[in-house]
């Protein structure tokens, strides 16, 4: 069904959408039964360089409930002007500034290839973006000195009308003013207590009694917009000011006693920021960027003590209740993260340090609000310093590549109830006739803010099809979907993005193999890896991996072709084959498994999957290996510890990591100095092109992966080994001493293992 | 009643007039003695100073005045003759001029000579006893008890005085030389010595012999002497005594050459005075002295005077002839300025405050950290309990000393830390009884025997001394210096050097007074005269900067900082301290960027519109940021207004004059809130004292916003409607003057008594959580502590009582030390004993501080009440026990204590205790405040303003004019008069002054061009002028606070203000005159006696 691939990729080009069913059962019973849910993969602004924004505002429905905007699937009667929502049904008149349209003349939003539009609003005030910079310096000298440096080159980076802010905390937590000459001045907030918001602008002067009896300089008025922009300020006017001020940031001057972690109060100073911002720039986009090197030590939202002799928790404690900060710190960050995503501001998080920083506690602040969360082990790696200039990183028009106060609205058809949504967003709780009672992800809404987001932010939406069994499809009739997402776009304007898109409703009893044709099961398979993700963030890991067997099971019992009770009768068609193998690597991927990984480094893991889009998405649960050798140009190869050759060099690509892996032999021959002799140039050249390779996928990822070159026996080649399929062991000995791979030291099941289960469990019928 | 005696006196006073003359070289003689605390002369024998000794104690005065009685009456005829002249005039001028003739002349260099031998040896001891009572003044409300008095006099002082050997001595005495030469015998007496001087005065040629004789007793006296070092003085003095020595000797010298023939005239005058003495104390007699010298001619100055007594109507009591402060004054300056008072002898009463006179430590501490109400204690609380009198210290630990006076010796024991006695913790003194061949000590306090470690042992000599007494302070001098150990540091660490934080309000009202400019242009010259130790280089203390309205800014001053960083700190309700590091900074290395900040200051908040501010958060801030640096230091707060914005501290607007005379009243003196209690405590246990500057426009609230300066140590500073036009050169100079001053920090004082006393009760800015020790988060050289003690037990005549004051304090420097005063008193079982070596300043300080705390608990009206009963016992105990029996219908005071009434007066009609109309609710809670921590000199003068006429004495004359009674009736309507209280400084002009010297002071033409209320007087290259200029400079240098001048016309309104400084009158708020005060206290002295 090379045409089913065909229009899969051509739909995920135009629209950014990847429907895990691309031909829909017409009834609530059939879809469930084909236990893989109706839902899609949403990358709301993905980027299109062919759609320059129209400069006019949409057409909407004029039915109050209903509000549809005006699609290529709308029929339209162009002698009565008139037109029919495909929602709805209503028909509405085509606005005044539509008189002149006709057949031939038609207005971009009718044209089919335009199933996906951009408008411009011109409406409003446009609000600047604001980039709020909170900042640990509780920092080692060096790494305060880098983390500097990567500011200061920030603020070259912002658009001059931007406006920037400054908190820095340790013990206490400093809000700079920014718009005083001469004197650097700053608010000083004690780092134990928390404050309401109220408090915050009380403390700031920022509330409204405030002004006349502090009334703005003379030389603020004409600023009138920015009334309380002493803390914000046009990057253009402060710059020079604001990059001495960080150049003379100094270390948190608090005395660490021996034995005592430093005082961190990062969450009195997120919530200063969050309360500075809601204060003055409420529903505008705005990006509190937080910086640290650290745990939060004291405060509320403190992870752990400052004693060093007790260790910040692991997943051994929290599985024994034993984290005694967790919950009351998750729930602050919790209650921040939520005010922030109200007033449309986006959190992120680089945490830079060797240790773990609390990333778990604080990953609502990120995955609430569209915030970016990055995890190194020092700002002064590449890593971060090219990870943070990226977040920089501008599009062919020379925007940044970042949106921000997002809400998206999504319609369906009649036939199609909205089911929830699991990505970087929260509910808006926007109840109406086409939101469902059963809620997968987020649900209970037809609109989600998310706050901050990039081209590739995508997200997870769930439908739930509601007609009756009985009912009749209309013959060819379509089942509609309509993504807007209003934004302001990284150049200040609000934009209203529109995608609407059509499937085919078939009878899955007649039509079962249509359905099963259309099946994407990358889509899928990321649809349900996200569901599963976002089940293990509240439930038993156990109980999510059986949850997803128990879903493969039924998927296999569903379109596997067999002979009851014969598992070698098993067969699966072209566009499930890869599903399982998916499943088998989700099942050992960090976002499922807690072992060897830090509850920091889940947390990180799993922000990261529920906001990529599907390739990222894919590349993160099932690693791509590639191989380099003699033998031929450099091939993918099977990720199973077969592909461990001493003759290859590997190179694996987990999204978070880039791994070069050199074989044994290799190896020697590198260190016998093979490639520094003329005669052996092709050798040099076959050690460079992995290399070369790793640094283009480093160059365009975001955030930057981990850069690991290591060897044979190396200690390093451990994420190598981590990830293949164990199908050698030290305990299938056969395989000892054969020259195909390395045997992999692991009590793991191997894929094949895990498929013979499958299978002979999908003929079983006993499930 | 009053009125009605006196009446009589009245006409008796015209008849003393003539007397006078008598009366005054009594009272001369009288005053001389009693002024002096003749006693202490006796022990310094009077070496030194004749003079002093003729003070001498009580004793001097009682003999002289049981003495003079007789004496004035029978030389009155003779004075009388000479005064005749006088009469009436000298009466009332006569102090001042007095004053100036007996210094010069003789009584100095008489008294120093003869006096000297003398008193010392057997003054000392025995010679109180006797001599002593006689110190009473009687003072006759009719001129008819006057004479009688005289008469009985005699009898009386030699009843009273106990020693008869004493009285005969002092009749004998007064036959003059005869007794002198008795005396030297006498001296024991003590009396003799006190008599000595005045007779020295009085003798004539024949006496003086003499005297002349006592002369060279002295260096006979002198060597046995020996042993007090400083005796040997007078010849040896010079050696040791540096400066003041020679002079003495030079007198000495002199008065023995010539002894006859100078003095003599002087004395001769005086002499009648003597034998008047005891009236004479009184005051009337005053007058004629002064006229002596030279004057006597000068009746017709006198005359000049208003106030002549002569018109009197008959009915009133004459002023004159009621006790002059004015006379007693010039009397003790005449009488024992000009010779060192040397501390070696126990129980001596020093000079007055108002006379200048330098100490030597001889094992007591200086009269200038500890003055006592009463050098000699009842031996029981009985006898205390009868005589009334209050038995308090006034101690000023940290007191600055004249240049010629040695600061203590600081003595460092090392490692093993000072030498304490192991039961009571006292400190080794002089008084220590080193025992068993120096092996062990006996303390002196408790009895106790404790062993001398081996590293302090020394031999003893043949008296059982140590053979290095005198080479080691602690064995030798009353005041010197522990160097702490580490085991006396908080933590047990040695202290960092202390901090000065300067808070300053930027609220709207501080700026637009000009404040915050001034004080920012101010701080940046005054930073380089920081406090600093010995030689230091420069000063250890480091500065941090806050200013604040309803938040605060803190300033990071970190010298690598290219500019100040300000950090605001919003949160009031919990405050805390933003920074550490460039918070607290060295002054040079940060200078730059504290200049720039101070340069930023005012422009930073030059358009704020901020009215509200906050207090408590400011110094909790203070505070917290001393802790955070864990120093000590200093908080100067300069604050503008009522704190109405939201924090704790906040307070109302509560002034309420209907309160006053209500039993509701106290509650204006208490503070509103508990909340400055609570963090003031926190503040000393931090060591962190607050000096408070507030500029209020209106009501502020004093009593509670001086809650933390008062129980830390700090001082408070108030200037209403500041503008900085007016008030800058008194701000800045009260500022220069605290910030430079030398100040103590994290100071714990306990004062150690002998068994048989102890401290129960003490006044002063400090804080105490337990019954024992006075905490001063700071203390400075103005700072006094009065302490009052009470019988616990019997206290022995022979060991007498002691008194150690140790203060453990960190210097500026960051030194941790121990401050130790030792004081010995007498011990008595005679009531006239007490009488006799009683301090009436001393007694006053402590009586208004005792008033003034009592306004917090009880309704004013009782607090007076309990003071006039107070001073009514003393009195009558007094006459019952002490004074020769008399009619009921007289008046005898205790020549000690014949101010007290005068004195008393004036604390009875101050504005805490009787406010007038114009006293605000905050004036009150500040003088009060004030008085609380001032010292003897500064409640002398604040209760009884100096007044001095400018224009009276010719222009050439350099040295300072006397001073008249405050009483409108001094105020002649042709002179300009200068008026100082220690806080406020009048010059007022009389309408008929002449146009010259308008013209030569003002630089107008005219009277009526002389702009009312002028606080500066032009600068005019005349004599004139550079004299009064000179005088108010003068003026202004010896008082801790700057005193703004303000010109007063005569009968401009502003007059009402300067009105309110004359005591002796009636006050408008109600206040009795002089007169009808001493009429009513005599009543009550009767009314007791009955």
């Amino acid at each position: 069904m090379a045409t089913y691939l065909e229009f899969i990729q051509q739909n995920e080009e135009r629209d950014g959408v990847r429907f895990s069913w691309n031909v829909w059962p017409s009834s609530r019973l059939e879809a469930t039964r084909m236990v893989v849910p109706l839902a899609c993969l949403l990358t709301p602004l993905k980027e299109r360089p062919d759609l320059p924004p129209v400069q006019y505002e949409p057409v909407l429905c004029s039915r109050p409930t209903c509000k549809a905007i005006l699609n290529p699937l709308c029929q339209v009667d162009y002698r009565a002007r008139l037109w029919a929502c495909n929602f709805c049904f209503q028909r509405n008149q085509f606005p005044p500034a539509y008189a002149g349209i006709s057949e031939v003349n038609q207005p971009a939003e009718l044209m089919p290839q335009f199933s996906t539009i951009e408008y411009v609003i011109q409406r409003g005030p446009q609000s600047p973006l604001i980039f709020l910079y909170v900042v640990d310096t509780c920092l080692e000298e060096d790494d305060l000195q880098a983390l500097k440096e990567s500011l200061q080159m920030s603020l070259s980076l912002l658009p001059p009308d931007s406006l920037v802010g400054l908190i820095t905390f340790g013990r206490m937590v400093q809000v700079h003013e920014l718009s005083c000459e001469g004197i650097s001045k700053s608010y000083v907030f004690r780092g134990t207590k928390d404050l309401t918001a109220k408090q915050i602008q009380d403390m700031l002067g920022l509330t409204k009694p405030a002004v006349p009896v502090q009334p703005a300089r003379p030389a603020q008025p004409h600023e009138q917009p920015f009334v309380s922009s002493r803390f914000l300020q046009p990057v253009h006017k402060i710059d020079m000011n604001l990059t001495d001020l960080l150049g003379e940031l100094q270390r948190d001057p608090w005395p660490v006693p021996q034995g005592k972690r430093p005082l961190r109060s990062t969450g009195v100073a997120v919530s200063i920021a969050v309360g500075l911002l809601e204060g003055t720039f409420p529903n505008t986009g705005a990006r509190i960027m937080l910086f640290m090197g650290g745990p939060p030590t004291q405060g509320p939202g403190m992870v752990v003590g400052d004693e060093l002799k007790v260790p910040i928790r692991s997943w051994h404690d929290i599985e024994k209740d034993n984290a005694r900060f967790m919950k009351k710190a998750t729930k602050h960050y919790e209650m921040l993260a939520n005010r922030a995503a109200a007033n449309g501001h986006c959190i992120d998080i680089y945490a830079c340090a060797l240790d773990q920083t609390g990333l778990l506690e604080m990953k609502c602040c990120t995955n609430l609000t569209g915030g970016y969360m990055v995890m190194g082990d020092s700002f002064n790696t590449s890593l971060f310093k090219q990870t943070f200039q990226r977040i920089f990183s501008k599009d062919f028009n020379g925007h940044f590549r970042m949106a921000f106060g997002a809400i998206l609205e999504v319609k369906t058809s009649r036939e199609l109830k909205i089911a929830g949504a699991i990505g970087p967003c929260v509910s808006l709780n926007v109840k109406g006739p086409c939101v469902s009672e059963n809620e997968l992800g987020v649900g209970g809404t037809s609109q989600w803010k998310i706050c901050g987001l990039d081209p590739t932010s995508t997200l997870g939406i769930y439908f739930e099809v509601v007609s009756q069994h009985n009912a009749p499809i209309p013959q060819g009739g379509r089942g509609a979907v309509q993504f807007v997402t209003h934004y302001q776009h990284s150049s200040t304007q609000r934009r209203i993005r529109v995608t609407t898109v059509a499937r085919n409703w078939a009878d899955a009893q007649s039509q079962l193999k249509h359905i099963e044709a259309a099946f994407d099961q990358e889509a899928a398979a990321v649809l349900m890896a996200r569901l599963g993700v976002f089940r293990a963030e509240s439930e038993e890991g156990p109980d999510v991996l059986r949850w997803l067997d128990r879903q493969l099971i039924r998927l296999c019992q569903k379109f596997g072709q067999y002979n009851k009770e014969d598992p070698t009768s098993f067969r699966l068609s072209d566009s499930f084959s890869l599903y399982p193998q998916f499943m088998f690597h989700l099942r050992r991927s960090p976002f499922l498994q807690v072992f060897n990984n830090s509850p920091d480094e889940s947390s990180c893991y799993r922000h990261h999957f529920a906001r990529q889009d599907l390739t990222q998405s894919l590349i993160m649960i099932q690693p791509i290996l590639y191989s380099y050798s003699f033998h031929g140009p450099p091939e993918p190869v099977l990720l199973d510890s077969s592909s461990i050759l001493p003759d290859r060099i590997l190179l694996m690509d987990t999204f978070f990591q880039i791994v070069i892996y050199l074989g044994e032999t290799i190896a020697q021959w590198q260190k016998a100095g093979y490639q520094d002799m003329p005669e052996y140039e092709n050798f040099k050249h076959l050690l460079q092109a992995p290399l070369d390779d790793a640094q283009e996928i480093l160059q365009a990822r975001f955030p930057m992966p981990r850069y690991i070159n290591t060897e044979h026996g190396g200690s390093q080649a451990r994420f190598l080994l981590s990830k293949v399929n164990p199908s050698q062991t030290h305990n299938n000995l056969y395989a000892w001493g054969q020259e195909t791979g390395a045997p992999i030291l692991t009590d793991d099941v191997s894929l094949q293992v895990f498929m013979d289960h499958l299978k002979k469990l999908a003929v079983s019928s006993a499930c | 009643m009053n009125v009605n005696q006196s009446a009589p006196p009245v006409p008796p006073f015209g008849q003393p007039q003539p007397v006078y003359p008598g009366y005054h070289q009594s009272s001369y003689g009288g005053q001389p003695g009693s002024t002096a605390a003749p006693t202490p002369y006796g022990a310094y024998n009077g070496p030194v100073p004749g003079y002093q000794q003729t003070p001498p104690p009580g004793m001097s005065r009682a003999p002289p005045s049981s003495g003079a009685p007789p004496a004035s009456t029978a030389q009155a005829p003779g004075g009388q003759a000479a005064y005749g002249q006088f009469g009436q005039g000298d009466v009332q001028n006569g102090p001042s001029s007095t004053v100036q003739m007996q210094r010069l002349p003789g009584s100095q260099p008489f008294g120093s000579a003869p006096l000297v031998p003398v008193v010392s040896q057997p003054a000392v001891l025995q010679p109180y006893g006797p001599p002593p009572t006689s110190a009473q003044v009687t003072a006759q409300l009719a001129g008819m008890h006057i004479s009688g008095a005289v008469a009985p006099v005699p009898p009386t002082s030699g009843l009273g005085y106990g020693p008869p050997t004493s009285l005969a001595s002092a009749s004998g005495s007064f036959p003059n030389s005869g007794l002198y030469g008795s005396y030297p015998q006498g001296q024991a007496q003590g009396h003799p010595g006190a008599q000595p001087p005045q007779r020295s005065v009085l003798p004539q040629a024949s006496s003086f012999t003499p005297s002349a004789s006592g002369g060279p007793r002295m260096p006979s006296m002198t060597g046995p002497l020996l042993p007090g070092q400083s005796f040997g003085g007078p010849p040896v003095s010079q050696p040791n005594h540096i400066s003041s020595p020679p002079p003495q000797a030079l007198t000495p010298g002199t008065q023995m050459s010539g002894p006859p023939g100078p003095p003599p005239p002087m004395h001769s005058s005086q002499q009648p005075g003597y034998q008047l003495q005891q009236n004479g104390s009184f005051g009337p007699a005053r007058g004629p002295q002064p006229n002596y010298g030279s004057p006597y001619p000068g009746t017709a100055t006198f005359g000049s005077q208003p106030g002549p007594p002569q018109p009197l109507p008959p009915k009133r009591l004459d002023p004159d002839a009621i006790p002059s402060p004015i006379q007693v004054i010039e009397d003790d300056r005449n009488n024992r300025g000009s010779e060192p008072f040397i501390t070696g002898v126990r129980g001596q009463v020093p000079p007055l405050v108002t006379t200048n006179f330098l100490v030597k430590d001889q094992g007591n501490a200086s009269p200038r950290y500890i003055r006592c109400t009463s050098y000699n204690i009842p031996c029981t609380s009985d006898m205390a309990k009868q005589a009334q009198v209050p038995l308090a210290a006034v101690i000023k630990p940290l007191a600055r000393l004249p240049p010629e006076e040695a600061s203590p010796y600081v003595v460092d024991h090392g490692e093993s830390g000072p030498l304490r006695c192991n039961r009571c913790k006292a400190y080794m003194c002089p008084f220590m009884q080193f025992i068993e061949g120096g092996r062990r000590f006996q303390c002196c306090f408790c009895s106790c025997i404790n062993d001398v470690p081996p590293q302090y042992f020394q031999h003893l000599d043949h008296t059982g001394k140590r053979v290095d007494a005198y080479d080691r302070p602690e064995l030798s001098l009353g005041s010197y210096e522990f160097l702490a150990t580490v085991d006396y540091c908080k933590n047990n660490k040695f202290p960092s050097p202390p901090a000065f934080i300067f808070m300053i309000d930027v609220s709207y009202n501080a700026i637009r007074s000009g404040l915050v400019r001034l004080l920012c242009e101010e701080l940046k010259s005054l930073l380089d005269f920081l406090p600093r130790e010995g030689g230091a280089e420069e000063s250890a203390v480091r500065v941090g900067f806050v200013t604040y309205n309803k938040v605060l800014h803190f300033y990071n001053v970190k010298s690598s900082l290219a500019q100040p960083q300000m950090m605001v700190v919003s949160d009031v309700g919990d405050m805390f301290v933003p920074l550490l590091d460039g918070f607290l900074v060295n002054v040079n290395e940060s200078r730059t960027v504290i200049t720039s900040l101070l340069d930023q200051i005012p422009e930073m908040f030059a358009d704020t519109r901020e009215t509200e501010t906050v207090f408590a958060p400011v110094i909790q801030a203070g505070m917290e940021a001393l802790k955070a640096a864990e120093c000590a230091g200093k908080l100067f707060l300069f604050h503008t207004s009522l704190p109405i914005a939201e924090a704790p501290g906040k307070l109302k607007n509560r002034d309420d004059r209907k309160l006053i005379n209500t039993d509701k009243e106290k509650t204006l003196f208490q503070p509103q809130t508990g909340a400055y209690q609570t963090l003031a405590k926190e503040c000393v246990a931090q060591g962190c004292c607050a000096d408070l500057f507030l500029f209020p426009n209106q009501y502020v609230d004093v009593a509670t916003l001086s809650v933390v300066p008062q129980l830390t140590g700090g001082s408070v500073y108030k200037y209403a409607c500041f503008q900085v036009e007016n008030d800058q050169e008194r701000f800045l100079s009260d500022l220069r003057r605290d910030v430079q001053k030398v100040v103590g920090f994290d100071a714990v004082m306990r004062v150690r008594t002998s068994t048989g006393i102890r401290a129960v009760d003490f006044f002063g800015a400090f804080y105490m959580s337990n019954t024992t020790d006075v905490e001063l988060a700071g203390l400075d050289g103005d700072k006094t502590v009065t302490v009052e003690f009470k019988h616990d037990d019997r206290l022995n005549e022979e060991s007498g009582a002691l008194l150690q004051c140790a203060l453990l304090y960190t210097s500026c420097a960051g030194q941790r030390r121990l401050r130790i005063h030792n004081l010995a008193l007498n011990c008595c079982t005679q009531l006239a004993d007490l009488y006799r070596n009683c301090e009436t300043d001393t007694l006053i300080n402590y009586m208004a501080k005792f008033a003034y705390r009592g306004v917090l608990n009880s309704p004013v009206k009782t607090v007076r009440d309990t003071l006039i009963t107070q001073c009514a016992q003393i009195l009558a105990c007094y006459r019952k026990n002490c004074a020769s029996p008399s009619s009921a219908g007289q008046l005898i005071l205790p020549e000690c204590m014949k101010l007290l009434p005068v004195y008393l007066n004036c604390v009875l009609k101050s504005d805490v205790l009787q406010p007038g109309a114009e006293v605000t609710t905050d004036d009150r809670a500040y003088v009060r405040l004030l008085v609380t921590s001032m010292d003897v000199a500064e409640t002398n003068v604040f209760f009884y303003p100096r007044l001095l006429p400018l224009t009276k004495s010719p222009i050439e004359n350099t040295t300072e004019p006397s001073a008249v009674r405050a009483s409108e009736e001094r105020l002649s309507n042709g002179d300009i008069y200068l008026l100082e209280n220690g806080l406020n400084l009048f010059l007022w002009v009389g309408a008929s002054v002449q146009q010259g010297v308008v013209q030569s002071l003002f630089g107008v033409s005219s009277f009526s061009q002389i702009t009312s209320g002028l606080s500066v007087l032009p600068v005019l290259d005349n004599l004139l002028s550079k004299k009064v200029r000179g005088l108010i400079d003068g003026l202004r240098a010896q008082r801790s606070r700057y005193m703004k001048l303000i010109v007063v016309k005569q009968e401009d309104k502003l007059e009402m203000l300067f009105k309110h400084f004359l005591v002796e009158d009636k006050s408008l708020s109600g206040g009795a005159s002089y007169v009808d005060f001493l009429c009513h206290m005599h009543k009550e002295i009767r009314q007791l006696l009955s």
